[in-house]
Order: structure tokens, then sequence, then C-alpha cells
């Protein structure tokens, strides 16, 4: 399994794009542009009941009002909202009940992928929701984890059949009115995961996404709801990839996590979109908002995320403190290589007593990238014993690329500990001179120093990403090296 | 960025006193200079008072400080008071000082003196005229870069300030003593101006002491412009003690020629609102820059230090150690950037800024910010922000210290890494034994100083 799990790796990530096909599938796609009737149509072709269209047309009303965030570190385009489509989801016909029923096309896509939905069930133990285009194809492991009394679906299925969580949580950690892309997510957004775990259950397995926007000029607007209930624990991966094409294609997800009394979730990233040509051309906006509350006592959120993909990323995964003695975790690892640029970090707000969090920043710039860390740690007034540690490292290969760190911190406790370090280098020429004394290549021993380096959030990962995840690294930056 | 052209009522008062005084304003200096005054308004009058929504003034509002219903003056005003006699400066063996009051020299047997090693320090009007082809070769010439609206401010009202010129080869181991005097009967808006020149392998320490002498609530928007020079070395000291009614803005641009080296340590005593921009940048090979700062505030008072440090060139270094301690209510905000330019290889930088937060109504904000485009560096921030340490607290009550005294000496202690780099013995002794009186909570005027300044 490994092995081919390394070579679908080395196919993908070579210094071509490998993933760029394009599936032909008759998508049901909608006239581009954005108004109150493309929310309207999203929704009915959803089915989805009053409340959730009135909740779309309030974000829309509210995102007219808005202009696109220019502070970040990052030279964005204009973007034309009329120019793009906002809803396309692959034509079938009835639900599916076995995984034969899948349109065949649309499941060679997803073995090229790596990602064969009936060997993933049976070997690897984790249940994959696969996204394509905004519509949930096909549930795996459904039925074990609905014993457990453990909803997964789509978040579809989920605005239909429960509702209640929807009411409660949608929106709670990542409201309408939040910022510019969060906002035009909830207006539009096709689909996505809900996962619920109850009361006291450890979910068995590692639960798992996979995302690709396929029909060209398509956004892709991903919501995800994450609820773990009392004294549950849930380990969530998400892994993205997109085809090859010109001209640059919008993603811009929202993911909500909401940790109740006790409760644990982990949630985990590879995002490895397609990035845009050597020089600069094409490649994903990637402009997602993730929060996670620890809404009561002695809940824990981390966060994990190996970046390598997108020609943007726009990205800062965080955690709202609220229960006393909760803790948050962030790992992250940046790669950027040709012209990609990245700002990315994470917002701590300690709100309870005795908080903890921990920030983990690893960002490798190549080529002509731009790479920054951009951090909030706030601790408020009445969070007492907050303890906050944040690491930023950077590392630079080539004269062409810059690394950035962007950190702020705010403390109104006395009893608060706020630490914050970083440092900017690049790879020692010892070390490589090391590694070549050892008849080790320059490449390879490039590739071995920057898996060290990155080797603290690495080991966060499950499994299962693990060993992607460090292919991933060595290979986004193959020809990096002069 | 903005195109809209920035409007607050703060801002309106300085455009229209401009424009119905400039002609008195224009009559203070010569035409060179009178000239950079009409770009810079204008460049003011287009960019406005920075508002809390420009990312570099998000902790204070530069705005709401400039609300007070400030007198300007636009020519030197007649004193009723004799300032030798109401001021002394304290420090042993600085005693040959100059005094600015309100942001003009008064002193006539001092006003410009030219030494007999060619040295030329005093006032910056007088040296204007005397001297047009030193100052105008100088004068704003590194402010241009920095789109700053603060200095453009004070570079179209500037006034009077302190002119320093250091000819080549010249040592000069006495201290440049600068005294800025603020002695005023209604609330003034008072904008100095100060060029400091250290030629190729000159030297010189610097001290400048911000004062108020009565509780008259006042805004200081002062720049200095610093040249130095190939091979010069400057040490530049500030202290700022004024009254908690004030606004005290500094912009300080530094800038640094090969193998120049400056050192510069600022402490803020007391002072209200202070604003400290101090921009760096080492523009040739193997230029040294090093920064300290220190706060201490209380009760209600905003310190905001800002530190910008530009390497335009390989090979150069830069360090900057910035410290605030801040009780009661006050709020100690640190800003820090290193910008690294692609050429600048062989770089090294760091940045430190440590924090001890007293009390649950204080406030810490700190923003170091590293932006680097060249690879070959060893560039690295740390930011901490916390409280006494414990053990070192255990310890020294486990030998019968006192739970108040212990604090005293680990706040001493915090403080002495700031004050330890002053370089001139008798000042650093004389901002101990401030900074411990401040720590206790005495007054912290200086002591033999007996002027009321309503601390």
């Amino acid at each position: 399994m490994e092995n081919e799990q390394d070579k679908i790796i080395y196919e993908v990530t070579g210094n071509e794009y490998k993933y760029g096909f394009v599936t032909n599938i008759e998508a049901d796609t909608i006239k581009k542009g954005l108004n109150e009737d493309v929310i309207k149509t999203i929704s009915s072709r959803k089915n989805e009941p009053d409340f959730m269209l009135e909740w779309r047309l309030k974000a829309y009303e509210h995102w007219l009002k808005m202009k696109m965030p220019a502070w970040a570190h990052l030279t964005l385009p204009e973007i034309n909202y009329q120019e793009i489509i906002f809803y396309s989801a692959p034509k079938q016909s009835a639900k599916l009940n076995s995984l034969d029923e899948i349109d065949p096309e649309l499941k060679a896509t997803f073995d090229r992928l790596g990602i064969p939905l009936d060997e993933q069930k049976k070997l690897s133990g984790v249940a994959v929701d696969a996204v394509m285009d905004s519509a949930s194809i096909k549930t795996t492991f459904k039925e074990s984890l609905a014993d457990l009394g453990i909803i997964f679906c789509s978040m579809s299925e989920a605005i239909r059949e429960h509702p209640d969580l929807i009411k409660k949580y949608l929106g709670s950690v990542v409201p309408y009115t939040d910022n510019f892309f969060a906002t035009l997510n909830c207006a539009v957004f096709s689909d996505g995961s809900f996962v619920y775990i109850p009361k006291g259950v450890r979910c068995p397995m590692e639960l798992s996404t996979y995302f690709r926007i396929n029909a060209e000029n398509t956004g892709q607007f991903e919501r995800t709801l994450i609820i773990a209930d009392e004294g549950a624990y849930v380990s969530y991966l998400e892994g993205c990839t997109a085809p090859k094409r010109d001209q640059n294609q919008l993603h811009a997800a929202v993911v909500e996590l909401v940790a109740l009394k006790d409760a644990e979730i982990k949630y985990s990233t590879v995002q490895n979109w397609y990035p845009g040509d050597k020089n600069g051309n094409g490649g994903i906006f990637n402009f997602v908002t993730k929060r996670g509350i620890c809404k009561e006592d002695n809940s824990k959120i981390s966060w994990t995320q190996v970046e390598t993909g997108s020609a943007i990323t726009w990205k800062y995964p965080s955690c709202i403190l609220k229960g006393n003695n909760t803790s948050a975790e962030f790992y992250s690892v940046a790669v950027t290589n040709n012209h990609q640029q990245a700002d990315t970090g994470t917002k701590m707000m300690h709100i309870g007593k005795n908080t903890k969090s921990r920030i983990v920043s690893k960002g490798i710039s190549a080529g002509f990238s731009q790479n920054s860390y951009r951090g909030l740690v706030k601790v408020l007034k009445n969070a007492e014993n907050a303890r906050n540690h944040s690491q930023c490292d950077s590392l630079l290969l080539g004269n062409n690329c810059g690394a950035h760190t962007f950190p702020y911190i705010e403390v109104d406790n006395k009893e608060a500990i706020v630490e914050h370090e970083a440092t900017t280098s690049r790879i020692g020429e010892d070390q490589i001179f090391y590694c070549n004394q050892r008849g080790i290549s320059t490449e390879d021993a490039i590739g071995l120093i920057v898996n060290g380096y990155a080797r603290e959030v690495l080991k966060q990962l499950p499994m299962e990403f693990a060993v992607e995840a460090q292919k991933l690294l060595q290979i986004s930056l193959e020809g990096s090296v002069g | 960025m903005n195109n809209e052209t920035n409007t607050s009522p703060g801002k309106n008062v300085l455009v229209e006193d401009y424009n119905n005084n400039y002609k008195e304003i224009f009559k203070q200096t010569p035409d060179f200079i009178n000239n950079i005054r009409q770009t810079s308004f204008k460049e003011f009058d287009l960019s406005g008072l920075p508002s809390k929504k420009d990312e570099n003034y998000k902790y204070t509002n530069i705005e709401a400080a400039f609300l007070g219903a400030y007198k300007r003056q636009f020519s030197k005003q007649k004193l009723t008071i004799d300032v030798n006699e109401v001021f002394k400066c304290d420090v042993p063996e600085l005693d040959n000082y100059l005094v600015l009051v309100n942001g003009w020299f008064y002193e006539k047997e001092k006003l410009l003196t030219k030494y007999n090693n060619g040295a030329i320090i005093g006032s910056l009007i007088e040296a204007s005229k005397q001297y047009p082809e030193i100052v105008k070769k100088y004068y704003g010439k590194n402010l241009t870069k920095q789109k700053n609206s603060l200095s453009s401010l004070n570079m179209a009202f500037a006034q009077d300030g302190l002119f320093v010129y250091l000819p080549k080869n010249i040592i000069i181991n006495e201290p440049i003593q600068l005294i800025n005097l603020i002695v005023a009967t209604e609330e003034l808006m008072v904008q100095p101006y100060n060029l400091i020149i250290a030629e190729e392998n000159s030297s010189a320490n610097i001290v400048i002491c911000d004062h108020s002498l009565n509780p008259q609530s006042f805004l200081l928007n002062s720049t200095f412009e610093v040249i130095a020079n190939k091979n010069s070395k400057l040490e530049i000291y500030r202290q700022q003690n004024a009254h908690d009614h004030s606004v005290q803005i500094t912009n300080t641009f530094i800038s640094q020629k090969e193998n120049s080296f400056v050192n510069s340590v600022n402490i803020t005593l007391n002072g209200g609102t202070v604003r400290n921009n101090l921009y760096v940048e080492l523009n040739e090979p193997h230029a040294i820059n090093k920064s300290y700062a220190l706060w201490l505030a209380d009760k209600n008072q905003h310190f905001d230090n800002n530190v910008h440090v530009h390497h335009l060139s390989p090979e150069c270094e830069s360090f900057q150690l910035y410290k605030g301690i801040v009780d009661n209510s006050s709020t100690g905000i640190f800003s820090g950037k290193i910008l690294v330019d692609k050429k600048a290889q062989k770089t090294l930088a760091f940045q430190s800024n440590k924090n001890l937060l007293l009390t649950n109504d204080a406030k810490v904000r700190s923003k170091p910010q590293l932006e680097i485009y060249a690879d070959d560096v060893k560039c690295s921030h740390g930011s901490a922000t916390g409280q006494l340490d414990e053990d070192a607290m255990f310890y020294l009550r486990s030998r019968g210290i006192s739970k108040k005294e212990s604090c005293q000496l680990l706040m001493q202690a915090f403080a002495d890494e700031v004050i330890n780099k002053i370089l001139l013995e008798p000042l650093r002794n004389e901002i101990n034994n401030l900074v411990e009186k401040r720590l206790r909570g005495e007054l912290s005027r200086c002591n033999r100083c007996k002027v009321n300044c309503g601390q």
C-alpha cells in the first residue's frame, strides 16, 4: 500500500502537476454570476428548508456591503465575482446505495487520485466523504459510524435531516458577518461535510474528505461543520487536489469546529491544490476561514496543516478558548515555490481560565514565492493563567523569495505568559556539506533537512497523512535548488 | 493605498492654521527649508493624521490625541521666565547643555557655536542661515523615503531645533546635551526639528531630555534626523519625562553609511501619551545599529514604541531590545519591523520585546515583525509577556526579603538590561536612580529640580 502511495505521490507532485486532468462528467451548472436568483436556485436545487435560504440571503445582502480585504501580504488580482459559476454538481439521477452505482468515469477519477473508494473502505479503514464539485458523491462507512450514533454526512443532507443541529451550530463559530470570503461562502456554499459525535463517543476511525474542483470556472464553496459533544473525540482529515487549468479558480471555504465539555477535535489538512505553472499562471485562490471553539470546559482543538498547493493562500485556522482549562494547538507547514503566495497563520483567543495554546509554524519559501506567517494571540482580561507559546520559523531557499512574520500579541491579564519566537535563515552550507560528504546528493540532502525542519509538525499528522505529506514536501521543492 | 482624502477635525485645524500663517512661518527660515515645508504640507494634507485603521497606528488613537485646543507658535515668543533659574539639570558632569524652550532656542550666547575643531552645535535655524550649504545637503533628505504623515506635519510647521555638525575625524568626548523644555501658560503644540550630522570618522554622544515645567497640557511632535557617515560612531540617549497630560510624538530617522555605528537608548519614564517612531536605514555594508528602549507605564498612560529597521545593504547588523513595565491601567505597545532587502545578504538582525504586566487593567500589545527578501541571513525576533519570575521571587522571599522589596529588586533587574546600555556613566547612574524611584512609586522628577511639573 505504501509503495503504491509513494508512486502516486510521485506521479502527482512531480515537476508538472499530474492531477491536471479534467473529468468529462455531465455537470449540472448554473449560469455564471451572482445575484439573489442564483442563491435561490442553489438553495432550491438542494431542497433546502426556508431558514437556510433566509440565512443565505441575509449573508448575500451583507456581502454586498463588504470589500475584499487588502491587508494581507499578498498581491491579489481583481476578482470579478460575476464571472464565476457559483454552483456545479455532477448530474446524477437517483440516490445511490452501493459503490457500483457510481458513475464509472467519476470513479475512475478517484482511482487516479489514489483514493479508490472501495479499496480504501477495506484496507485503510478511513471513511471518505468525497466531495467532487460541490455535491457529496458517496459516503462510505456510514453504517458502521451510524451504529455509534455518529453522524457523518454531507452538509446538504444534514440540512435536510438534522435541521435542529444545523440551526443551533451553523454560523455559531463563523457568523455570516465574519469576513468577506466567509460571508460569500455563507451565501453560496454548495456542500461540505457534517460531523456530529455524540456524548462520550470516541470516533473509532479517522474521518476524511477529499475535495476536488472540477468544472471550469466554478468556485468551490465548502462548508464543514464538526461538533463533538461532551467527552467525544474525533480526528478529521481533509485533503485537496484540483485539476490543472489556466484561469485562476476561487476556493472560499468555511470550516467550523465546536468542542463541548471534555471533547477533543483534531483537524488535519493536506492542501495540494493546483499552484499554477512555473510562471505563475493559473492556480487556485484558496481563501479559507477556519475556526474552532472550545465552547465548554476541558475541551481541546488541534489544527494541523500542510500547505503545499494553491497560487494564493489566505488561511488562518483559529481557536476560541472559551471554556475553562481548554487548550488549542496549531501546527503548520507552508511551502511555497515558483510564484506561489501564502499568508497563513492562526488566532488564539484566550477567554476562559487556565487556557493553553501552542503555535508551531514552519514556512519554507523557494523560487519567486512569498510566504508569510500572520498570527494573533489575545488574552482577555478575565482569562487567568493563560499560557501561550508560539514558534514561527522560516526557511529560505534561493534569493528571489521572501519570508515574513507578522505576529500580534495582545495581553490584558497579568497572569498570562505569552511567548513568541521566530527565526529566518537558510539551510546551512555545513549541513549540506555534511550530507554530501556521506554520499547524499544536494537535492536529497535538502529534502532531508527540510523534512527534519518540519518534523515537529509532520509528526502531528495521522499516519496515513504523514507519509504522504513528507513526500509532498520533498516534491514541492523539486527543481528549486540551484 | 487610500485614495480618499483623509479628514479629521484635528487635521482640518492644522491645515487651516498653516494656510493662515504660512507667511509668518516662512519668515523664520531660508527658502530651501520653506520649499520642503510646502511639499511636506502637501503630503500631510493628502494623507491626514493616521487613523486607527492605519495598521501602524492600530493601537494608538493619534486623531484623538490631536483634538486638544492646542495653540501653535509660529515665531519665537517672549519668555516670562528665566530658564536657567527654574531649571537645573542635575546629572553631574553634564552641565554644559543647550535648552530648547517650547521648540525655540533663547540663549543668545549659545545660539550657535563653532568650535575650534570645526564642530558646529546650536540652533538649526541659525545654522541654516550661517551654514546653508551644510544644512541644505541633509535637511529632510531621509524623510522622503518614509511616508509618515506625522513627520510631514512636523516638517511643515518645523520650528527650531538642535543642529549638530561633526566634521571629518572629529571626536567629541563630552556629551552634547539638549533639554527640551515645555513651559506654557496655554495648551501648546510644539514641533521642533533636529538635525545631527556625523561626517567620516567622527564620534559623539548626544543626550536628549524631554521635560515639562508646568502641568499645562501640550503636544510635542518632534523629528530627529541623524546621518552617520562612513566610520562614524554615535551614541544617542533620550529620556522622556513629562507630565501625564502631555502627548509626545518623536520621529527619529537614522541613516547609516559604511561601517558606521549608532547606539540609541530611549527611556520613557512618564509622558501621558507617547508615540516613538524610530526608522533606521542601513545603507552601506558593515553598518551596525543597536537600539534599546525601556518604558515604565502607570496610571492611564499610553506608551507606543515603534521601530522599523531597513537593511538595504549586505553585511549589516541590527539589534533591538525593547522592554516595558506596565502598571495600573496603562498600555504598553511595541511594534517592530525588520525589513531585509533582496540584496542585503549576510544580514544579522535580532529583535526582542519583553513586557512585565502588573495588573489586569493594564494592557500589552506586541507586534514584532520580520519581512525578509534575502536568503543568506540570520534574523530572529522574540516577544515575551508575563509577570515576575516565581522562582526568583521565592529565592528572595526565602531569604527574608519582603514581597514588596523583592518585586522592586526584580523589576530593577528587568530594567537594568536596558539601562546598562547607556555608556555615559553619570547619565546611567542618574537614570538608574530615577527608574528606581519611579518603580518605588515616588515622584519621578529629577531630584534637585525644584520645578513643579504636575506629576
